[in-house]
């Protein structure tokens, strides 16, 4: 057991490195579990409105912004690639270069967050946004069931949005104590585990993107 | 167990095929096949999201506990859509006696 690595990186709890990775990696995914649960619930109040309303749900589909919405896409997974390089830099003990990849992993995730504000400001500008101010002037759809369209996308994006925040914040977090070279093949867990955070949120959005924004893409031509 | 350390190649292929992908899902999404749009549509959801679970999260060299649990979400996920579907797409279909 190679203890003279990291004095206090080992818990006293554990026995290994190893019982001690595969105890938070096993927590980190009961965590994720409950948030396959958290965004369940919201794409299963999608599927029953889409299924009773698929005609408004499409038109009104149709309104977001496809090519934002497929540069958002590649920007994500971008983000993901260089967490994923992340990690590996941090099992490798490459100090720099995990200081490096959480840096453009967070810069891809702020590109992304720029890209989503400014197509909420373009919603928000054509009275897209539920409530009191929302209008529809849009053929085909019912005015209130393409309000519901625009809830589910407000409340599923604004949840993203909000996974994404707290996933830049664990990205700082994780700067200094990876500059300081904390982390190497023996215990690189925290970097670890807000990757597997970060890849869900982004397959979260890999759900979101054709839901969301492909719906209604065929219905006027191009 | 010891850390599984990934060929930087691989992370790159899948990043490749991820952007592929995307492109795809999109160009498809400019034709009608009725129905089958969705199904084309989560389909290549589904493989891009199976590429990140399987290479990025690691679970394809993770124990068997971590593939166990994250199998039981999805499972867990499938009842919940399907029976709460089973209910609202089949209301109506059935007389009710004393309706």
């Amino acid at each position: 057991m190679p203890e003279h690595h990291q004095p206090g990186a080992l818990a006293h709890h554990f026995e290994t490195y190893d019982q001690q990775k595969e105890a938070s990696n096993l927590g980190m995914w009961l965590f994720l579990v409950t948030e396959v649960m958290f965004f369940g619930g919201f794409f299963l109040a999608y599927i029953v409105y889409r299924s009773k309303f698929p005609l408004d749900f499409a038109y009104a589909s149709h309104e977001l912004d496809v090519t934002l919405g497929t540069t958002n896409t590649a920007v994500l997974i971008a983000s993901s690639l260089t967490m994923a390089m992340a990690v590996r830099s941090a099992a490798l003990a490459k100090r720099k270069a995990v200081v490096g990849f959480l840096i453009l992993t967070m810069l891809f995730g702020g590109v992304f967050l720029g890209i989503k504000a400014h197509e909420y400001h373009t919603k928000w500008v054509h009275h897209h946004v539920p409530g009191p101010h929302f209008e529809w002037h849009g053929e085909g759809a019912d005015p209130h069931h393409a309000e519901m369209f625009f809830n589910f996308y407000f409340g599923m994006t604004g949840l993203h949005a909000a996974h994404m925040v707290i996933g830049i914040g664990l990205l700082t977090w994780l700067c200094f104590p990876a500059w300081k070279g904390r982390f190497n093949e023996d215990y690189h867990n925290p970097v670890e585990v807000v990757g597997l955070y970060w890849h869900f949120v982004d397959i979260i959005w890999i759900f979101l993107f054709p839901l969301l924004y492909l719906i209604g893409f065929h219905m006027h031509g191009h | 167990m010891s850390v599984h350390i990934e060929p930087k190649r691989n992370y790159f292929l899948v990043f490749g095929a991820l952007l592929i992908l995307t492109a795809l899902t999109t160009w498809v999404a400019y034709f009608d096949f009725g129905a089958w749009n969705n199904v084309v549509a989560m389909g290549i959801a589904v493989v891009k999201a199976s590429l990140v679970v399987l290479i990025f999260m690691h679970v394809r060299h993770s124990t068997p506990l971590t593939k166990l649990v994250v199998v039981g979400a999805l499972l867990w996920l499938v009842f919940m859509v399907v029976l709460t579907m089973n209910d609202y797409a089949t209301r109506g279909l059935l007389g009710v006696l004393g309706k």
